[in-house]
């Protein structure tokens, strides 16, 4: 069984988000960027596969800006190999664009299961597995929360829908998988890992044109305006207390005793 | 131009407010483009569900494969309708059928998507969408293209279309097979407390930071007469049953209080509390964007807070 993992960073939401507030254009050079967090949940999801039934997992990023660290975390963490595509490639790049470029390296290499994160916090034009599942044309779960092998190479899912409801699919290969959380939390790959990883093994790199595809014009960017933004209590833990107390009575909410 | 397809969803209890509010929302779009609207459905008894709804046209796809919801065949469905109805707009609500269906029908009909759509706004004839992104913390306002698009609906963003109509009733039929096949549909696990029930919910997320830091929450909800609720990342760390959990893949709430303790106020979160009478947030960011959703907000530490408000409600 050959896995593939799709992983992509995004900007992180600790820093700030650089917005040039006149044009609404996001200064995507001046940001940093992390993994998305649920890429993290998908490559865990096929850690744990590896290590039931001995599938073979490729990570594989987009080179739309320092992607080396996130590759090599995945190889310290236990991918088996590692795949940079690149090209003339930015942080503003597309999710369309780095599906369609993602869609047409899987289906050269011949995988039997596309894992990636259900969603990621920029996914303005969609989401990178439904739109890779789409491209090759292949079945698609998302926001699932399990992935095992079953009998007859089968892989079976499981699905959740609002309110807890929870679906087990069966479906044979290829397939692609948004993973909205992996049975375990993601293990750690510690920094002297990484870097001994990074010292010992190539990540292959793979060249791609530009994407074809629908591009949006002129998406614009605006901090929401805050309509009904929370009234801030000030003061020390004491006085918020206090006032939270107070807040409490004024809405009859005080246990009485 | 091509209508406004509506991709509805049903559960247990009947068409989802999600989507009534997709239809109220394409009636109005519809009568402003001059176009009209159709909303498609899945499962045993569509026709007779949507038959109710005030749209033109409804498409059913009732039989065989479509007795319980499975992405692939419907998502089968789905590309034959919009590939022989041409929709200007397709609505999907963003639940999991909207992960299921918007991206996969985008990349096989190479139509553009718009995710996590908040509004629809027209301006002569042309039509902006607008999206959450980057956890709320930002709006995208997308310009759909002539062409049209897909737009994948965030639950809540337009009030529900209740008006009855008299659309005209067509029912698929055609071979949506797919190499998926659902095994069963597990009901929740009963939790040791039913969240949906608790008139005062203390609701903890990633700023609780460890397990070890979940008896602060107990001790604040136990001298609240509250139950201890969360966010999605407190039960994929397992720290709490999934019973616990509020928001889209968990329960939807509406307590007469919600403490929010370090929680970010992601749009699937916001979607599970939102009605609630009264949300106080405690979070060190003040930026985050539960303080939208929030009546009164703090930018203490929780882990702080939480001891000392604990001790002043036992009349310490």
């Amino acid at each position: 069984m050959r896995v593939a993992v799709l992983l992509k960073a995004v900007p992180d939401l600790v820093e700030e988000l650089v917005l040039d507030e006149e044009s609404g254009s996001l200064q995507y050079d001046e940001m940093s960027y992390v993994p998305s967090e649920w890429d993290d949940q998908a490559l865990e999801e096929a850690l744990i596969l590896k290590e039931e039934s001995g599938a073979q997992v490729t990570a594989i990023a987009v080179s739309t800006g320092d992607v080396d660290t996130m590759l090599f975390t995945a190889l310290a963490k236990g991918a088996d190999h590692v795949v940079k595509i690149t090209g003339d490639f930015d942080a503003s790049m597309s999710n369309w664009q780095q599906a369609r470029v993602l869609s047409d390296y899987v289906r050269e290499q011949d995988f039997d299961m596309v894992l990636s994160g259900v969603q990621a916090i920029d996914d303005v034009d969609g989401q990178i597995p439904g739109l890779v599942a789409g491209f090759l044309n292949w079945p698609h779960a998302s926001v699932v929360t399990e992935v095992r092998m079953g009998g007859n190479s089968k892989i079976l899912l499981r699905q959740e829908y609002s309110g807890g409801l929870v679906a087990e699919i069966e479906v044979e290969s290829p397939v692609v998988i948004g993973v909205q959380a992996a049975r375990k939390p993601p293990r750690y790959a510690s920094v002297a890992k990484v870097r001994q990883v990074a010292k010992s093994v190539a990540i292959e790199e793979v060249s791609a044109g530009a994407p074809a595809g629908p591009a949006f014009a002129d998406i614009q960017f605006v901090r929401p305006v805050a309509a009904g933004r929370a009234e801030m209590i000030e003061g020390d833990v004491d006085a918020v207390a206090d006032r939270i107390v107070q807040i409490l009575a004024d809405h009859n909410l005080l246990r009485r005793a | 131009m091509g209508p406004i397809l509506i991709v509805t969803e049903s559960t247990a209890s009947g068409i989802t407010d999600s989507t009534k509010e997709c239809v109220g929302k394409a009636k109005e779009l519809a009568k402003v483009l001059g176009t009209s609207t159709v909303a498609l459905g899945f499962g045993p008894g569509a026709a007779d569900r949507l038959r109710r709804l005030d749209v033109n046209k409804v498409i059913a796809a009732e039989d065989g494969d479509f007795a319980v919801y499975n992405p692939a065949v419907c998502e089968n469905a789905l590309v034959q309708v919009v590939t022989e109805t041409a929709p200007f707009l397709t609505m999907i609500p963003n639940t999991t059928m909207g992960l299921d269906l918007g991206a996969g029908l985008a990349g096989r009909n190479n139509i553009p998507l718009i995710a996590y759509c908040s509004d629809l706004q027209e301006q002569d004839g042309k039509i902006t969408a607008v999206s959450q992104v980057f956890a709320g913390k930002l709006l995208a306002r997308v310009p759909v293209p002539g062409d049209g698009a897909i737009v994948t609906v965030l639950p809540g963003s337009w009030s529900a279309g209740e008006e009855a109509g008299d659309p005209v009733v067509e029912t698929l039929s055609g071979d949506y097979s797919s190499r998926m096949r659902v095994i069963r549909v597990i009901e929740p696990e009963k939790g040791d407390v039913d969240i949906t029930k608790a008139d005062i919910l203390i609701s903890v997320g990633r700023g609780i930071e460890s397990p070890d830091n979940l008896p602060l929450a107990d001790e604040l909800a136990e001298a609240m007469g509250g139950v201890v609720s969360c966010s999605r990342p407190v039960v994929d760390a397992g720290w709490l049953p999934k019973a616990r959990q509020v928001g889209k893949s968990g329960q939807t709430v509406k307590p007469k209080l919600y403490l929010a303790c370090g929680i970010s106020g992601a749009p699937e979160h916001l979607q599970g509390m939102r009605d609630a009478d009264l949300i106080i947030a405690v979070n060190t960011d003040e930026e985050a964007s539960i303080m939208e959703a929030a009546h009164f907000g703090t930018t203490v530490d929780m882990l702080d807070l939480m001891p000392v408000l604990a001790e002043r409600l036992r009349g310490g």
